[in-house]
């Protein structure tokens, strides 16, 4: 057993490394660091441009492959995924960012799961009758819908209550007021209060894509000839489907719920620009748009090993939910 | 007289809507009495399932019901699926024919009976509802209930789960057990233990059972009545002894005279019953069997006939207007059957020629992997382990034994034409490891294969022309010599030549297989090798693909490898057979000997295990039961390899069973074939049919 993890999770190194690697070479390659300087009044001398890349190790003159080396090494010796454009630490940088990101998403994406299941179950259940189709309908246009506009949508809604209310019940600006002080209550209905709209979005998005995968699972297992036979030993039509439809069709889920955890920290890169929230979506965008390679690559490299992460869960989830693959 | 148990009247069962409507279940009505057992027959698609499944409410919601279903003096059709669900699982009880996919596979077997026990009575504590599941399960004669409990379904075999499945059934002493084709996915050995499980469920329970199947041997042996289903309706329905010997309708009997028996003589030609039944989206005018009915006159085409009392005995009925003309004698079933003339079978020179296929200690092994999270090797399937056999030209060589026992494999490796993992394969006489690349692909066309499911094999997207003329593409023939051949192909396998540009689905599961079968002859080979080729087909059709089978043989002088697990099949066409076990072959020799005087303890176990289509023979035939099932190919085992389920080492003194033990049976011959038993001597079973 302890040989196969063993060698499980030798595969997986060697999967974020060359993942990691790729992403490296394709952020040096296509990132232009020195544009930061360039058009700058008065002009940055170019030794001074040299110096500063150099020291971030980023410098276009020095071979790429060195600079992989260089990174690797100084990832390998210190631990350090390098210092970003603005000064910062990338290591330091991603780890409070993650923490805002991980707020912000995991209710989204737990309540996203639930709910889509329920509704992707109910649809299947109800195939092509009125339910059925509306929710139909609305995932697709919810997924045909880019999410800044529903983010905006919901931002002018807020709004409006907040006007007609004459009150601030919506207050969708970053993680929380700045400047706020009051005792641990206050702190914390304020942040809920700035969590509302964003985890509305992400929820919606959620449940829209969880409820198509879910529902198709479920009509696979309907027709099969064991809720007939639960049906037979005396239960009723919605409870064998739930007892042992819902039981069953949960475990391909579990996949797309385990990557989609993965996902979790960057994955809603919009969303963080729309409601201004300062997570790991945001910093990989203003990190590509700063071309700013050291942060772009230190994002791919955690992303990778999320995503590692959640293959390993996924494998163990399906295990979990599913005793035909267990050892 | 007392009301009956159940009593279906007049039922109707129609799926979809107008224009493509499906009329299942045509006015169908039949009385089930309390503890009696009820045999429903008929081919795939007449209604059996549709009508049973009808009484336990479990039709999908496109179907459209009507009639009467009284169960214990209540109307089920009134009931709404909460009321039904009361009564499912406590008075009527369901099997159902796919055990494999019947139980639920995260919940264990143990969870899956508990629940059915507590769905009925809610008071019932947990542990004594485990303790009621272990029992249930030793009842259905489970090893190890107490530690098997706890199994999955993927843990249990396919005749292990069905007896899951009876034990979920009986759970609360049901009224009414309804078994729907138990035993049809099942291998023949393990048909016969459950056929005495649900005997021993209904001893037990006192319930009444209704078994639905296609196969007429099932219920001989255990029917007190039998109703015959065709086209929808119930066309015919008597006691079971009055079926079987004065049958008053044309189909049935015309099914029990097509069936193979083992009981039957080698010589004897099979009555094939032609034609398939009418497509069900239109009801019919006349009497629905009329185009396949020989004794068929035109006033059978005007109204179709009711189910009436043939000669006055109300317990005996049939939908036939010559009902009584047959029961009188004055239509003699004979004549409206008739026994196709026997062919001449030319001795078979056998010292002649060299054998056209020989395998000699052939052995092929597989690594099996485990787990997905952690894939491991952990161990190696022995699939082929020694086999060695010969074909002689001109005959046919019958190679049986339940799945799983190799005989795929063994084909599998015949028909690579090439070095085998170990052993030799030869083919006219050439060790296919010294072949080239060329003389392979010319000996392709000398041996072809026709494959067990005609749907499967036949691509649904290209037309029959193609079809049979796909294996010519290969060796360049031009199009007008191929056009020729396929049109005289057709003729050869008795399809009209106008069909070569239909499609397989405009076809019959029968003549589907004469297609797969002319397209193994059109390159004009000397040997087809034939995996089940009759196993996916009714009964009724079953018989005239077979007589096919042995003009085409005496006209072609052909030789036939024939793989089936139907041993009454085999007994009607086979000249020598090799009788398989766990990769080996463990009795081989000429097909009369051992048909007669099976030897090794397997063979008769086997032999006993096919059910006879007479209810007299049934009744009085002593069975050997084989133990369990077929132990796991990864397993060590030491000395015999079937001692785990030998009827015969149980009776052997101790020190002969040593010898089984300790010692793994080499082939010998014994009265004239050869066996692998050490004890094949003995007189322990009389197992003549
Ligand atoms: N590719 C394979 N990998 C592993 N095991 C196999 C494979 N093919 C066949 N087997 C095993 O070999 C045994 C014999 O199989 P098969 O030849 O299909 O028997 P039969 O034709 O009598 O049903 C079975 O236990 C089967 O599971
Ligand atoms: S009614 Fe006519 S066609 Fe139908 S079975 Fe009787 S004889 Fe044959
Ligand atoms: S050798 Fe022994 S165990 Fe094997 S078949 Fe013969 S009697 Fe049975
Ligand atoms: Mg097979």
């Amino acid at each position: 057993m302890a040989g196969f993890l063993l060698k499980r999770l030798l595969n997986y190194l060697a999967l974020t490394s060359v993942a990691t690697i790729l992403g490296y070479l394709l952020v040096s390659s296509t990132l232009n660091p020195e544009a930061r300087f360039l058009g700058r009044n008065p002009p940055v001398p170019q030794a001074s441009i040299d110096t500063t890349l150099s020291r971030l190790g980023v410098n276009p003159d020095t071979p790429l492959l060195v600079r992989l080396g260089n990174w690797i090494v100084n990832l390998v010796t210190t631990g350090s995924l390098g210092t970003s454009s603005r000064g910062t630490e990338v290591t330091a940088d991603i780890f409070a960012r993650s923490g805002t990101s991980l707020r912000l998403l995991v209710i989204g994406t737990i309540l996203g799961a639930l709910i889509g299941i329920a509704i992707g179950v109910w649809g299947a259940v109800r195939q092509y009758k009125a339910p059925d189709q509306i929710t139909t309908y609305a995932s697709f246009v919810i997924l045909a819908t880019p999410v800044f506009v529903l983010a905006v949508l919901l931002m002018i809604t807020a709004t409006a209550i907040n006007r007609t209310t004459d009150s601030q019940i919506f207050n969708f600006t970053g993680e929380y007021t700045p400047g706020l002080t009051g005792g641990f209550f206050t702190i914390l209905g304020d942040r809920i209060v700035h969590l509302l709209l964003p985890t509305i979005s992400l929820t919606v998005f959620a449940v829209a894509s969880y409820s198509r995968y879910q529902r198709s699972a479920m009509l696979d297992v309907m027709s099969a000839d064991y809720i007939r036979t639960a049906r037979s030993k005396g239960r009723t039509r919605g409870s064998a489907m739930i007892r042992h439809g819902v039981r069953v069709a949960l475990i391909p889920m579990s996949t797309f719920f385990a990557y989609s955890f993965g996902l979790i920290l960057t994955g809603a890169s919009v969303t963080e620009l729309a409601f201004s929230w300062h997570g790991m979506g945001e910093y990989l965008i203003t990190s590509i748009r700063n071309n700013d390679i050291n942060a772009a690559a230190g994002t791919i490299l955690f992303t990778s090993i999320l995503v590692l992460i959640s293959g390993t869960l996924a494998d163990f989830l399906y295990a979990a939910l599913d005793p035909r693959v267990r050892v | 007289m007392t009301e009956p148990l159940l009593r279906v009247d007049d039922l109707h069962v129609t799926f979809g809507g107008q224009g493509s409507a499906v009329h299942a279940v045509r006015g169908v009505s039949y009385e089930v009495n309390r503890g009696e057992f009820l045999g429903i027959v008929g081919e795939s698609g007449s209604g059996k399932s549709v009508s049973s499944t009808a009484v336990m409410g479990l039709l999908p919601s496109s179907a459209q019901v009507s009639g009467s279903i009284r169960f214990d003096g209540r109307e089920l059709l009134d009931l709404d699926d909460r009321e039904l669900s009361r009564i499912r699982g406590s008075e009527i009880a369901m099997i159902f024919q796919d055990p494999l996919s019947a139980l639920t596979p995260v919940y264990t077997i143990g969870q899956q009976i508990i629940e059915g026990l507590k769905l009925h009575d809610r008071s019932i504590s947990n542990q004594a509802a485990r303790a009621r599941a272990v029992e249930l399960l030793g009842v259905v004669g489970i090893p190890n209930p107490q530690r098997r409990v706890d199994s999955f379904p993927h843990e249990f075999s396919g005749g292990m789960r069905q007896r899951a499945m009876i034990a979920i059934a009986i759970a609360n002493d049901p009224k009414l057990i309804i078994a729907d084709e138990p035993t049809t996915a099942l291998d023949v050995t393990i048909q016969a233990q459950i056929l005495e499980v649900l005997q021993t469920a209904k001893d037990i329970t006192g319930a009444a059972v209704v078994l639905i199947t296609h196969d007429l041997g099932v219920v001989a042996g255990n029917a007190d009545r039998v109703a015959v289903m065709y086209a929808g309706r119930i066309v015919e329905q008597a006691p079971v002894d009055t079926l079987f010997t004065e049958p008053a309708m044309p189909y049935t009997v015309g099914l029990l005279r097509s069936m193979p028996n083992m009981a039957a003589p080698r010589e004897e030609r099979l009555v094939p019953l032609e034609g398939r039944p009418p497509l069900l989206t239109t009801i019919p005018t006349g009497c629905p069997f009329a185009d396949r009915c020989p004794a068929a006159f035109a006033a059978c085409r005007q109204g179709e006939p009711a189910l009436a009392p043939v000669a006055g005995a109300a317990e005996h009925t049939a939908a036939c207007i010559r009902a009584e003309e047959i029961a009188a004698g004055t239509l003699r079933r004979p004549d409206i059957f008739p026994r196709p003339e026997e062919v001449a079978v030319a001795p078979v020179a056998r010292a002649e020629s060299a054998p056209v296929v020989e395998l000699k200690d052939v052995k092929r092994t597989f690594p099996v992997m485990k787990g997905t999270v952690f894939r491991r090797r952990i161990g190696t399937v022995k699939a082929v382990d020694g086999v060695t056999f010969s074909v002689d030209r001109g005959t046919t060589l019958g190679l049986v034994g339940e799945s799983g026992s190799g005989k795929t494999t063994t084909i599998l490796e015949l028909l690579e034409l090439a070095k085998a993992q170990h052993g030799t394969i030869s083919v006219n006489g050439v060790d296919t490891a010294t072949l080239t690349a060329a003389d392979r692909r010319k000996l392709r066309s000398e041996i072809q294969i026709v494959f067990q499911d005609p749907m499967a094999s036949l691509d649904p997207r290209m037309s029959v022309e193609d079809i049979i003329a796909e294996p010519l593409t290969v060796v360049d023939v031009p199009k007008d010599e191929q056009r020729r051949r396929v049109a005289h192909m057709l003729e050869l396998v008795g399809l009209e030549p106008s069909f070569a540009t239909r499609y397989p689905h405009q076809f019959s599961g029968g003549q589907r297989q004469r297609i797969g079968i002319a397209r193994a002859l059109i390159v004009e080979p000397k040997i087809l090798v034939l995996d089940e080729p009759v196993s996916a087909l009714d009964v009724s059709v079953q018989a005239g693909v077979l007589n096919l089978l042995e003009d085409l043989k005496a006209q072609l002088g052909l030789s036939y490898l024939f793989v089936a697990h139907d041993l009454a099949v085999v007994r009607h066409i086979a000249d020598d057979v090799a009788v398989m076990y766990l990769g080996r072959i463990v009795e081989y020799g000429p097909a009369d000997l051992i048909f007669s005087d099976p030897r090794h303890p397997y063979t008769q176990a086997l032999f006993s295990a096919v059910p006879v289509p007479d209810p007299q023979v049934e009744r009085t035939r002593s069975r050997v039961l084989l133990q369990g099932d077929l132990p796991s190919p990864l397993d060590e085992i030491t000395g015999c390899p079937f001692r785990s389920r030998c009827p015969l080492y149980k009776l052997l003194p101790e020190d002969r069973q040593r010898r089984c033990a300790e010692e793994d049976p080499a082939p010998r011959s014994v009265h004239d074939r050869d066996v692998r038993c050490h004890w094949a001597e003995e007189e322990r079973f009389d197992v003549a049919v």
